[in-house]
């Protein structure tokens, strides 16, 4: 461990500053990529992680969905992640659409694969039909097991910790 | 350079990239099949057409789908998400789908196939319109590859109508 005490040592201003200043780069350059990535997709968040196996075997547990929304209408068939106002955004199936002629106001009802019944239950408030604005993005593709990272992360925060203290040690001892 | 923490870095680096990459060419690899499926969906019977005695109407039918959906099927597919839906219109609605019956085909063998069932999930209108209403019934896929973008289509088949009175 050599190396740490040699860096505690070399204390110039100018070291110091330009290591902060590369540290800032790579946030600054990992948030411009995110807030991109929002933008392009025309989503809140572009990509989510599949929480539950309500959508097997499809979709599991720890896979990874890429979304995106525009403006054309919702219809049966399409996977949608949506958010009435729940801690976790849902990833479901629409399996009705109600459209009204003159407003173009859509009801929608959603079902996971693998569940027996629809969502009607799960709708927050009592709602029987999900609306459009509660809509999030559809999923266009997806990545089978990334999302494990994310998973064991939020479970076990003590796991996030340290890969961020670990990272942060990575850069400020890297002599580049 | 030379330390066991640089070289795993590059190597890690190096092995999601290529492991990136596969993934990507792996999805193009999906453009490359054309689809001809085919599928025919006969009403065999309706077996309830009732309002319920809150409101709307709904109907129970009984219907024989036949399907050959095996040129959907690539190396890059896990599995396909087929259903049928019934969509029309009403007076009030210019669109309503109603999603009748749905299945997974896991494999390129099972995707060849009639079965008879009746309606998997409620038909329930938004109202009192389908007395004497015509109907397109749709057969939609969504084919989930093993990694990647996925695609979905359908074929529409009109030409159903309910009866004009209740049963």
């Amino acid at each position: 461990m050599g190396w740490i005490e040699e860096n505690m040592k070399s204390t110039h201003f100018r070291q110091i500053l330009s290591q902060a200043i590369s540290l800032g780069m790579v946030i600054s350059s990992a948030l411009i990529i995110w807030k991109g990535l929002i933008y392009i997709t025309g989503s809140e968040s572009p990509v989510v992680v599949v929480l539950s196996g309500s959508m097997e075997p499809g979709f599991k547990r720890g896979d990874i969905l890429f979304l995106y929304m525009n403006k054309d209408p919702i219809r049966a068939g399409q996977i949608v992640v949506f958010n009435d106002g729940r801690d976790v955004p849902i990833v479901h199936r629409v399996i009705e659409v109600h459209e009204q002629r003159d407003s173009k106001e859509a009801d929608i009802l959603t079902k996971g694969d693998a569940n027996p019944h629809d969502d009607r239950m799960l709708y927050t408030s009592s709602n029987r039909w999900l609306q459009r604005k509660y809509i999030m993005g559809r999923a266009v593709g997806f990545l089978p097991y990334v999302g494990w990272l994310t998973i064991i992360m939020t479970d076990k925060p003590i796991i996030k910790y340290i890969l961020l203290g670990a990272l942060g040690l990575l850069v400020i001892t890297s002599k580049e | 350079m030379h330390s066991f923490g640089y070289r795993l870095n590059g190597l890690l680096t190096f092995a999601v990239t290529i492991l990136a990459l596969m993934c990507v060419i792996a999805s193009l690899s999906d453009n490359l099949n054309i689809p001809s499926p085919s599928a025919e969906i006969q009403i065999m019977n309706i077996n309830w057409f009732q309002k319920q005695p809150k409101g709307s109407d709904e109907v129970i039918l009984r219907m024989n789908i036949s399907a050959d959906l095996q040129s959907l099927f690539t190396w890059n597919t896990k599995q396909v998400f087929i259903f049928v839906a019934a969509e029309y219109e009403t007076r009030k609605n210019s669109l309503n789908q109603v999603s009748l019956w749905d299945a997974i085909i896991p494999a390129k063998e099972r995707a060849k196939f009639w079965i008879r069932s009746s309606n998997k999930y409620r038909f329930v209108d938004h109202g009192k319109n389908l007395r004497g209403k015509e109907f397109n019934l749709t057969l939609h896929w969504h084919v989930m590859p093993k990694t990647g973008k996925m695609f979905a289509d359908k074929i529409v088949m009109s030409g159903y109508s309910l009866p004009e009175e209740y049963i």
